[in-house]
């Protein structure tokens, strides 16, 4: 089931000239450089690219946990202008409440929207269910692995019906096998409770396996590179991670993203 | 080479062994050995000082006339008081000081300031301005352990997980929220940790503070028997602040056990 992108409908998510500067006007270090970008409903895109290139400044402008210097970032049209349950968030550090529950932390949301205790458990058990934590809803943190505690975030950031899903690098902390499984399972739960997903991560085969299209950034200012279409069907299964197209454009992301042309450098200056 | 292999793994299980051992039991063994010491040296005549037969018949005498029962009541009083109202004052306090940078710059340096002065060097102003009935006494342990765990409480505000807080802000949390339901429970094992060095430095102070013109008072009684060289008398003293300080050490220890079963932490 390949997804057709609406190249022509209104976008869900939409960069627009987003910059972000540090320090004062002089000499001011520039984490991202005027980035455009649509991405499409229901669209999972990756992003790649080499440290400083802004991925998760431009990620943290659209959570609006930071604010862009200029440019903004529209949500269905609306201008972003701070954190949103619409927009969940999902951290490399998992950022579970350790002093929670698996169900706890999975209805946090749910609380603050003074949803009533039935349906929050309701709501949450399903979440919980559907990362394969049914066994451990009543189980803390720190019993938890690294894979766990994240799936317990990612039903967490399902559970308050986000339109877009943010992350973070989240797999990068977990083991290789423990990383495949996951993506596995989010590619999953994504089929099932289809959202838009922007995805960053360091890794090429991650990037390329997960997205229908993958956008690579470079440094140094941080700003948009490439973008790369993943024209490979979904689901994703084992024989497309190994079969010839995905190499194909596996080397093409990979290239994009370690032999980025250093005249660009200099041209931005 | 078998033969350290071999001493190797013994003392790995003596190790194991050791963890067994329950430690209520390795408390008791410190204590009666301490004790035995204590009655070596004395028995030896090695110091004028009380050996522990005569410490003990003596507390039996200061509880059967009713004087000690009332010491440890008016010390613990005394105590419990200053010590509850500095925390019950430091945890907002230092709140306030973690939470918002104005507070901190307004109130930090005075706390560093009074941090420095020790609360027995309050006692004479003390007097002077408070009288010689328990305000002054009270109000130099409720300084001294407002001071100490108020520190402790603003610091542990400030290291709370900015990730914690953001993943709050994202599932549509505002400061409101965030603060009952993020701030007082990340930073709950600081807090404890103050209240702990609170009750050590109350429970330093009150002996000085039964000084200023107090009528009864393990301090106060310690005072009086050192005028009649009753060293029986001071030594009992001396022990049931001890055991009161760490009866009430290990009632904190509990509940922040019991409240902070969530962390994770080396066992």
């Amino acid at each position: 089931m390949s997804l057709d992108l609406p190249q022509g409908g209104a976008p869900k998510i939409s960069f627009q000239n987003v910059t972000r500067r540090f320090g004062d006007d002089q000499n001011a270090f520039i984490a991202l450089d005027r980035l455009n970008l649509d991405i499409a409903d229901g669209e999972f895109v990756t992003v790649v690219g080499p440290s400083g290139c802004g991925k998760s400044t431009a990620m943290n402008i659209a959570a609006g946990l930071m604010t862009a210097s200029e440019g903004q970032v529209l949500v269905d049209g609306r201008p972003v202008s701070g954190p949103s349950p619409e927009r969940g968030v999902i951290f490399q550090q998992y950022a579970l409440f350790p002093w929670l529950t698996v169900r706890q932390n999975v209805e946090f949301g749910l609380r603050i929207k003074r949803i009533s205790a039935a349906e929050r458990r309701r709501i949450a058990d399903h979440f919980i269910d559907l990362v394969g934590l049914k066994d451990f809803a009543d189980a803390l943190p720190k019993t938890l692995s690294g894979g766990m505690k994240q799936r317990c975030a990612i039903a967490r950031a399902y559970a308050v019906n986000p339109i877009i899903l943010l992350m973070d690098e989240p797999f990068g902390a977990l083991d290789a096998l423990t990383r495949v499984q996951m993506q596995d399972q989010l590619l999953d739960t994504w089929s099932r409770e289809r959202r838009t997903v922007i995805f960053i991560t360091h890794d090429v085969d991650e990037a390329v396996y997960l997205a229908n299209r993958v956008i690579v950034m470079a440094a140094r200012p941080g700003r948009l590179h490439k973008i790369i279409p993943v024209d490979l069907p979904y689901p994703r299964t084992e024989e497309i991670r190994l079969s010839p197209a995905f190499a194909e454009i596996r080397n093409q992301v990979w290239h994009a993203v370690y032999h980025q042309n250093p005249q660009i450098n200099q041209n931005s200056r | 080479m078998s033969i350290h292999a071999a001493k190797h793994v013994e003392t790995i299980e003596k190790a194991r062994a050791n963890m067994r051992v329950p430690p209520l039991l390795l408390n008791f063994v410190a204590f009666a050995f301490a004790v035995t010491i204590w009655w070596a040296i004395t028995a030896a005549k090695l110091v004028v000082l009380p050996g522990p037969l005569e410490v003990f018949q003596r507390a039996l005498q200061l509880i059967a006339n009713g004087q000690l029962p009332l010491d440890i009541v008016s010390s613990l009083r005394r105590v419990l008081t200053g010590f509850l109202l500095g925390v019950a004052l430091a945890v907002p306090v230092g709140f306030l000081m973690g939470w918002y940078r104005v507070a901190r710059a307004l109130i930090e340096p005075y706390i560093q300031f009074f941090r420095m002065v020790p609360p027995l060097a309050v006692i004479p102003l003390a007097i002077v301005t408070m009288g010689i009935d328990e305000t002054p006494k009270i109000f130099v342990i409720f300084l001294a352990s407002f001071l100490s765990s108020v520190v402790a409480t603003y610091q542990g505000v400030i290291g709370v997980d900015r990730t914690l807080i953001n993943a709050a802000r994202v599932l549509g949390a505002r400061d409101r929220v965030i603060f009952p339901r993020v701030i007082i429970p990340a930073s709950l094992p600081f807090i404890l940790v103050g209240v702990r060095i609170g009750l050590g430095s109350a429970w330093a102070t009150v002996v000085a503070a039964e000084l200023i013109a107090a009528q009864s008072g393990l301090g106060f009684r310690m005072q009086q028997a050192q005028l009649y060289y009753d060293l029986s008398t001071i030594f009992v003293s001396l022990i049931t602040i001890g055991v009161l300080g760490l009866l009430m050490d290990r009632l904190v220890q509990a509940a922040e056990r019991h409240l902070t079963r969530w962390q994770e932490r080396v066992q």
